[in-house]
């Protein structure tokens, strides 16, 4: 398979005028999600899909890229500005990017930041560019036993390395599972969980469940809890480096991405192991270790590259395998369904343009990112003084229409508040979102593995094993399960573990025994 | 934190076990009425996996009363606006919920212009904002705005009910 020709085919697709005007909305839009508290980029493609299904596929996926870039730099900003970081993966940056812009140097925390995600995203794209053909050339081979343990083994990673609480998140999970049950049973033509209601019959729609999870769920929750008086942000020019803000940068770049793009690439997936470990990296290989925790550059460098790198390295297994590890990808992998469009490691060679084209356009969004944020920051900072009511009413009025035009019917409404409550139930007791939004998408196709393999077995469940890859895979899940086992053991005999983050990081302390 | 308010908080996340029990308890009584022939092009049939998922449901149900009671506790999600030093404000969401549920009744009688209108007006006096006439009229100005955007930019006909022929 010949990569560049591919990739330069894409280019010629994504440069069109059109699509490139649908890349310049996406990277706004995605940045102002990002940067507007309570959205992100999950539940604003989740939004637009109902007004995309005009679109041709591939200019709606070129938006989806910039959205998803875009909301990652709109987080950073959001952290740095405010210190309340809305993302788990931003936390890092925060501990030291506010510190920073309290100290006058706001400026040039956006900037690291800004040019960090820009080397990291186009190393990562790259990365992901050359890697998934590996990918699918190795993923073809595999079978269906192989494709339910990988399968199995991307819902137990999230679930388990995830969140603070295993227990909460295997919950979640649970509950994901059984709202991807509802509906007809694709094999037997079975109802299962329809309650004989008629509406219910061919599932839940992906749209109304992310948005239900994401913005009404979110919606009620800052309701309940809103802070009556509004943060400060920090007020910011036209962001810029000195010379020798260059010279401390550069390197925790390029560590930062060579921690994000791998762990971003395995199916347990996230950026909050990898920008977590760039900081503590960069705080040891610092010469000014005395700056960290009072605002030290490399500690925004290095964790926002990792950040970046980490998303980039994800779709690597959404596309060339059909497996989704963050929230964003998991609903762009929903959109691909609902394009007709089958995910999996045959999407490169039936929907090869569509698939070089959405690489081309994370170039093309990761270099608009830079060029029109860069100047447009003391925009985005004044878009944090928005009057909260207008926000969270808007997220609410949206997601209603986003959820209601997907088939015009009041019933999705419903729906939509019920899970909208569960949303702000989980939020309330910490159960964590992403195994649930991963259970709904990947439950069903899960299923369809099972049922596949064993029909290939006639029923043997010997034939659950009878690929070499998922015996492996099948290790791999019984060591993530057994670890906290073995962690527990080592812990008892080795000494207290010190805390890593300085406190009032804002960083969530793992609790509980779950 | 009194230790009056970390019992009543014990007890309400049981309601999140008992939940969980009662949703496994619904998908294996559901599972279990399905029929059918057992069939040698699938013999794993439509009711395996809902029983795994129902004894997976009950399992986590179990395990989270026994670690809500040895005093466990799920870590509420923090963000940009929420401050978690006061308690849930219920003169908030009932309003919010009460207008999300008004454009439920309202949207295919009343259509889309009208209870969008209701729906914005409700949710951002709910949240506090005291500017009635302008918000009034930034409300019907998005409603109008999504209506006539969605009809000419999409293609997607919103109910437009009772102002149907004026719209």
């Amino acid at each position: 398979m010949d990569v560049w020709s591919s990739l330069m085919d894409g280019f010629a697709t994504a440069l069109t005028p059109m699509n490139l005007l649908y890349a310049v909305i996406g990277v706004l839009l995605g940045t102002a999600v990002g940067v507007l508290p309570g959205l992100g980029p999950a539940m604003t493609v989740a939004l637009l899909l109902p007004v995309t299904y005009a679109l041709e596929p591939t200019s709606a996926f070129i938006m989806f890229a910039g959205i998803y870039y875009g909301g990652m730099y709109g987080g950073s900003t959001t952290s740095i500005l405010l210190n309340t970081p809305g993302e788990s993966s931003s936390v890092v940056t925060a501990i030291e990017g506010n510190k920073m812009a309290k100290a006058g140097r706001a400026a040039q925390a956006l900037a690291t930041a800004a040019i960090g995600s820009f080397v990291a995203g186009t190393i990562g794209t790259a990365l992901l560019a050359v890697c998934a053909p590996i990918v699918v050339q190795f993923a073809v081979s595999l079978g269906a036993p192989s494709y339910f343990a990988i399968m199995v083994l991307a819902l137990l990673a999230v679930t388990a390395v995830l969140g603070s609480s295993r227990l909460r998140g295997f919950a979640s999970l649970a509950l994901g599972l059984a709202i991807g049950l509802v509906g007809i049973d694709s094999v037997t033509g079975q109802r299962r969980l329809t309650f004989g209601q008629p509406l219910l019959a061919d599932g839940l729609d992906i749209v109304v469940v992310a948005v239900a999870i994401f913005a009404v769920g979110e919606a009620l929750w800052v309701a309940a809890h809103l802070r009556r008086t509004p943060l400060h942000a920090i007020p910011v020019g036209q962001p810029w480096m000195g010379k020798s803000d260059w010279k401390r940068s550069w390197k925790p770049w390029l560590r930062g991405t060579a921690f994000g793009f791998p762990f971003g690439a395995l199916p347990a997936g996230g950026a909050e192991i990898p920008t977590f470990l760039s900081y503590v990296t960069e705080k040891r290989l610092s010469k000014h270790p005395e700056e960290f925790g009072k605002g030290a550059i490399e500690g925004v460098a290095g964790p926002e590259a990792a950040n970046n790198a980490a998303a980039a390295g994800t779709l690597t297994p959404m596309l060339a395998l059909g497996l989704p590890t963050n929230a964003t990808a998991a609903v762009m992998l929903a959109a691909f369904t609902s394009y007709g469009i089958q995910p999996g490691p045959q999407l490169f060679s039936s929907q090869g343009p569509l698939v070089w084209a959405l690489i081309a356009s994370l170039f093309i969004g990761n270099l608009l990112l830079l060029l029109i944020n860069l100047p447009l920051a003391p925009m985005w900072a004044k878009l944090l003084q928005l009057p909260r009511p207008y926000l969270y009413a808007g997220i609410l009025f949206f997601a209603t229409l986003g959820a209601y035009s997907v088939n015009l019917q009041a019933f999705d409404l419903v729906i939509l508040l019920v899970l909208g409550v569960l949303g702000f139930m989980m939020r309330r007791f910490g159960l964590p979102v992403l195994p649930l939004i991963l259970g709904v998408i990947l439950g069903p196709r899960i299923e369809g593995q099972l049922r596949k393999t064993l029909q290939l077995s006639a029923g043997d469940p010997a034939g659950l094993f009878s690929e070499p890859i998922a015996v492996v895979v099948y290790i791999l899940v019984g060591l993530i399960l057994l670890w906290p086992l073995v962690f527990k053991l080592v812990k008892r005999n080795g000494p207290a573990r010190k805390p890593l983050l300085p406190a009032n990081s804002g960083a969530p302390e793992p609790t509980d025994v779950g | 934190m009194s230790s009056l308010t970390t019992g009543l908080k014990g007890r309400a996340e049981l309601g999140v076990a008992l939940l969980l029990g009662a949703a496994g308890v619904v998908v294996f009584v559901d599972a279990n009425r399905l029929v059918t022939p057992y069939s040698q092009s699938d013999p794993v049939g439509p009711k395996t996996v809902p029983y795994i998922v129902a004894g997976l449901l009950v399992v986590c149900a179990v395990l989270l009363a026994i670690n809500v009671f040895r005093g466990g506790q799920g870590e509420a999600e923090g963000g940009e606006d929420v401050d978690l030093t006061h308690p849930a404000d219920w003169k908030t969401v009932l309003p919010l919920a009460g207008a999300f549920i008004l454009n439920i009744l309202l949207i295919d009688w009343a259509g889309w212009v009208i209870s969008g209108t209701v729906l914005f007006w409700g949710c951002v006096l709910a949240l506090g904002s005291r500017h009635y006439i302008r918000d009034g009229l930034i409300s019907i100005a998005m409603s109008l705005l999504t209506f006539y955007g969605f009809y000419l930019g999409l293609g997607i006909a919103l109910p437009a009910g009772l102002l149907e022929g004026i719209l």
